[in-house]
């Protein structure tokens, strides 16, 4: 037996067992074409060539029907929240401080939804079914992400 | 729009996803790691009278509570053994080494451990092994800095 400074320091009653994974995304052909995108500022959906929803971000097969989409399909910056929460716990290394929303929106045009911020309106002022627009960030600043969209906000007149 | 997959270049992206779990250890893993701290390896003692490293929360057989742990020798027998040639960045180890699975002496059971050696000729089933103890201790299982040959 080794002695140990340690030794009188009490039961160890906790472990702290961290999981580090490291991985290296590949863009798929579906995702290159919404990436590529919006790097110029333009989003890009695709179709389900069965059932015609239209997926953005894209995705490269129909999660109702299974099959590959096809047809790229260019949708404006507007669209409605189908959901959201207010985020009132801080994120460690987030720069945004709570209490902020975070809104499921779904473009016009498309049959799924993304995540992303609202701004420009109070907490409580915020609806399902709101009408909503992005505010991009300075054109300089695109990159591959939909963090080129700073937020999204209500479109004028409808949350008053 | 009309890009094709021919005239876009391709884009990757690494990234880290992160669990920053820490566990409650339960009666029996506290003992040991509290022991393993202490630079000493508790065995689980069963109502069958072996002894079991590491020592499970209840007993393999019956399923009953685990009460008794006793303190055993730091050493065992070699009872399995994998040759890493090329050592991972997260390895206990930063030159080739093997994971051994030990068994301490009169013990049941096995732990799976590294074990230092120079060459991969140095490793057999049966050999004897013992802890080489981490120079500072936390109450972890890498308390066991890795096994190293035993030579008596
Ligand atoms: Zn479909």
């Amino acid at each position: 037996m080794s002695s140990n400074p340690n030794e009188s320091a009490g039961p160890v009653t906790m472990m702290q067992a961290p999981l580090y994974l490291q991985y290296r995304f590949t863009a798929g052909t579906s995702s290159l074409s919404f990436l590529h995108a919006i790097k110029r500022g333009r989003l890009i959906g695709r179709r389900c060539p069965g059932c015609e929803s239209v997926y953005i971000p894209c995705r490269g097969s129909c999660a109702r029907c299974g099959v590959a989409t096809c047809d790229n399909i260019e949708l404006t910056d507007e669209g409605v929240i189908d959901k959201f929460t207010v985020v009132h716990i801080p994120i460690p290394n987030n720069p945004i401080k709570p209490p902020f929303v975070v809104a499921h929106i779904r473009l016009n045009g498309a049959d799924n939804a993304f995540h992303h911020l609202i701004g420009e309106v109070d907490n409580d002022k915020v609806k399902l079914g709101m009408k909503v627009k992005a505010v991009w960030r300075p054109e300089s600043e695109w990159d591959y992400g939909l963090d080129n969209i700073r937020y999204f906000k209500p479109l004028g007149g409808e949350h008053d | 729009m009309t890009d094709t997959l021919n005239e876009l270049p391709p884009l990757t992206q690494d990234f880290e996803l992160g669990f920053t779990y820490t566990r409650s250890l339960g009666p029996v893993l506290s003992r040991f790691l509290t022991g393993l701290r202490d630079g000493q390896v508790l065995a689980a003692r069963t109502r069958a009278g072996t002894l079991l490293v590491p020592p499970p929360e209840f007993e393999p057989v019956s399923g009953a509570s685990i009460k008794e742990l006793e303190p055993v020798a730091a050493e065992g027998t070699v009872l399995s053994w994998c040759w890493v040639s090329q050592p991972s960045s997260s390895a206990p180890l930063n030159k080739p080494f093997a994971w051994v699975l030990v068994r301490f002496e009169g013990c049941d059971g096995a732990m799976l451990h590294a074990l230092a050696a120079d060459a991969k000729e140095q490793v057999h089933t049966g050999m004897r092994v013992r802890v080489r103890w981490a120079p500072e201790r936390v109450g972890n299982v890498k308390d066991i800095a890795c096994f190293e040959v035993h030579k008596q």
